[in-house]
């Protein structure tokens, strides 16, 4: 397994761990977000470049802005 | 009239915890047991995806055979796949819908207007709408030669919408997606995908076989029905992803509870 | 070392589990559950990959070379994007949980209570 693969799934765990231990809303989406980024990465050094393309749009842009959008209509 | 009835045995936060770490760890192990039956990932792969790597190009005449899956070799999956996407829309489109106890006010009221941001952000904004548009049509039209396909550039394109909302305000968004058409397109990729497949099934005999031309690997006029189904997801998707942002966006700064609720 | 992808998919799945279930907002939960979904990703595209092989694209190296499962790859790819549509839905029921019974919080939210 290359170098590159080995740090990506180790970073990938570890984003895992931080989108969950981040409790409050607006701060664990912007950790997602960044865990979307990192699965993105994960995905081209699986030689997978359709699959990192679609998963950073959906899980870095468009999701984290729903949750956002969701979390400020609730807040009031 | 009685208060409602309390759960009876309700478990404690720590009771919970406890009974979470144990079933974790018996899912853990037993999902571990099954994986460790796997070959190592880095010899095998199915035979499946073999087979379609070696006769996908000289078969369907792309050279991005992700997308001839998705949209030849695994099309009706991936119609379902659609379906799934357009009832979500549709589903939250109903929730999110203006309530009895509701009333759409004026812009200027709500709360949570965004005020002008620096001129900065609006000029990069806006001046990515554009060539965001146009990396969306690009993936979307080059879907079979090179990694992309409707699903990435249908999402890129609702993006595009995005930037035009951090750009200026909420109404020039209002005007550029007017329901009726954004409805329509949607509906409308999803119709299209069937309808392509239904030409496939008159003309050759089999639901979404591709019967249209097949051309040159690496064209841009090539595979036969691959492109235009690719271009139906693509405006399906768009759709969809539009509809969802500007229902939340609609819900936050226009709707509001009428004031004796 | 070849049993990592493997490992980190599981290990990412529990996480997300875990994360559900001492959630104290609805919104964490439902960001948990999408962590747990990406699990099932990573282990997708782990069984399709095969050691110096290209990715599934032909439009620069010659027909023919070694490359890895597109199959899985189809099916990772739709499972990003409608999966990201049913999160959203599932944050519209959230809002409207939110509206009409004024807490976020799973442990108050009783399924009885009419």
């Amino acid at each position: 397994m290359s170098v590159v693969q080995l740090v990506a799934l180790v970073v990938v765990a570890v984003g895992a761990w931080a989108t969950v231990a981040a409790r409050e809303p607006v701060r664990q989406t912007v950790v997602v977000s960044l865990y979307g980024l990192t699965l993105g990465i994960l995905f081209f050094t699986f030689q997978a470049p359709d699959v990192a393309l679609s998963n950073i749009v959906i899980g870095a842009v468009a999701l984290p802005t729903m949750i956002l959008l969701a979390i400020a209509k609730t807040k009031h | 009239m009685e208060d409602p009835p309390r759960r009876p045995g309700e478990l404690s936060f720590r009771g919970r915890v406890r009974l979470f770490l144990g079933g974790a760890a018996v899912l853990g192990a037993l999902l571990l047991w099954g994986l460790a039956g796997l070959p190592d990932y880095r010899s095998f792969t199915p035979l499946y995806g073999q087979l379609v790597n070696k006769d996908a190009i000289s078969e369907r005449s792309t050279t991005a055979v992700v997308t001839a899956v998705n949209f030849d070799y695994r099309g009706f999956d991936t119609l379902g796949e659609e379906f799934i996407l357009f009832a979500a829309v549709l589903v939250l489109a109903l929730l999110l819908r203006r309530l009895a106890d509701e009333r759409r006010g004026p812009l200027a009221d709500s709360p949570r207007r965004v005020h002008t941001t620096s001129a900065l952000v609006r000029l990069t904004a806006l001046g990515l709408v554009g060539p965001t548009v146009l990396l969306a049509v690009y993936i979307t039209a080059h879907g079979h030669l090179t990694p992309g396909g409707g699903f990435q550039g249908g999402v890129i394109a609702a993006t595009a919408l995005l930037l035009v909302f951090l750009g200026s305000d909420y109404e020039h968004v209002q005007r550029l997606r007017p329901k009726p058409l954004v409805e329509t397109a949607k509906a409308g990729g999803a119709l299209a995908f069937v309808l392509i497949g239904l030409a496939g099934l008159i003309v050759s005999g089999a639901f979404l076989e591709n019967f249209l031309p097949l051309g040159h690997p690496g064209d841009l006029v090539s595979a036969g029905t691959i492109p235009l189904l690719s271009l139906a997801v693509g405006i399906e998707v768009s759709g969809g992803f539009v509809l969802l942002l500007s229902d939340f966006l609609t819900q936050l700064l226009v709707l509001h509870r009428k004031p004796d609720r | 070392m070849s049993f990592l992808p493997y490992l980190v998919a599981v290990w990412i799945c529990l996480v997300g589990l875990w994360g559900i279930v001492t959630s104290r907002h609805l919104m964490h939960s439902i960001v948990c559950l999408s962590v747990v979904q990406s699990s099932t990703y990573v282990l997708l595209l782990a069984v399709g990959y095969r050691r110096d092989s290209a990715a599934p694209v032909f439009v620069d190296i010659p027909f023919g070379t070694p490359a890895v499962d597109p199959v899985v790859q189809a099916l990772t790819l739709t499972d990003v994007v409608v999966g990201g549509a049913v999160t959203a839905l599932l944050l519209a029921i959230a809002v409207q949980i939110e509206k009409h019974l004024e807490t976020l919080d799973p442990d108050e939210l009783d399924p009885l209570r009419d």
